[in-house]
């Protein structure tokens, strides 16, 4: 593993460069193919509604993926990630339009964990639209 | 519906190995929109110390939840799998997925409870090589809502 990340480098509430995520209907087609969750609550806006969504919503393991993104091009290795974890706290809603909605994320270092390992605890914020769409969002990282 | 808690710390028999192949690999780095070269050139991949190309961290989930799926689907667990929505999820990783693995899951209910009328489960899928050696674990938690009175 190397991550492009100096453990000596960092502090606590050293920031990681926030990321801004696109997500449109067909962001979501291509994730449930390649992913092989084809719930219809991600792509068929009448079947969301009637299990009472207020329309299409992004797979949350699609949310997932984004998120550690900030993480992984901060390291450059994403084999750096030792451990990542996420709630599932709001759905990101994904309208029908040209537009879709936005996932932004940002990451800050939390706790410096072993001097050996060299190993980071990196706390992420995503939100979209304005509300947050993971709760405890944390990733251990090694770095170099 | 109550879920059955004789059904904590019930492990299931490994699946069969699901192979890892390095265009899935890029089918899904691509979905997500990450063009990290670790993900799709083994040159790249190597030279970060990986013997072939590596999967983005959360890739497994979708071998680890088809493991997970024929737990809840226990008609014995008594979990209403269609209103089952995802609530936590964690990975951690011995070392990341890679081209080639041949992967098992082996799953272990760790808890069940009931909360404001949700059924909630927790399942751990640990996921070894071929050589038997730990990758990774994934600790999924789902909720089955209440059903709405009358």
């Amino acid at each position: 593993m190397s991550a492009k990340i100096s453990y000596d480098e960092v502090e606590v509430g050293t920031e990681l460069p926030a990321q801004s995520f696109p997500v449109t209907r067909a962001t979501l087609v291509q994730y449930a193919g390649a992913s092989g969750d084809f719930n219809p609550i991600h792509w068929n806006e009448k079947f969301a509604i009637e299990v009472g969504l207020p329309d299409v919503i992004a797979h949350g393991m699609f949310t997932m993926a984004e998120a550690i993104r900030v993480v992984t091009d901060w390291t450059g290795d994403p084999g750096a990630v030792a451990e990542y974890g996420v709630r599932f706290t709001k759905p990101v809603i994904v309208p029908n339009d040209d537009n879709g909605a936005l996932i932004e994320v940002s990451g800050k270092v939390a706790a410096k964990l072993d001097d050996d390992a060299r190993t980071v605890r990196v706390d992420l914020t995503a939100t979209s639209a304005g509300q947050k769409v993971l709760g405890m969002s944390r990733a251990v990282v090694r770095l170099a | 519906m109550a879920l059955d808690p004789s059904f904590v710390g019930r492990t299931y028999p490994p699946t069969d190995p699901y192979e890892v192949g390095r265009e899935k690999i890029r089918e899904f780095a691509e979905a997500i929109g990450d063009a990290n070269p670790a993900y799709t050139d083994t040159e790249a991949a190597k030279a970060l110390g990986h013997l072939d190309v590596i999967a983005p961290p959360t890739f497994v989930f979708a071998i680890t939840f088809k493991a997970a799926g024929t737990v809840v689907r226990d008609p014995q667990l008594g979990l209403d799998y269609s209103r089952v929505v995802h609530g936590d999820q964690k990975f951690a990783y011995t070392r990341p997925v890679r081209a080639g693995d041949r992967l098992t899951v082996t799953s272990t209910i760790e808890a069940v409870k009931t909360m404001a009328g949700n059924d909630i489960i927790d399942i751990r899928g640990d996921v070894h090589d071929e050589a038997g050696e730990h990758v990774v674990t994934a600790f999924t938690k789902l909720v089955a809502r209440a059903a709405k009175e009358g």
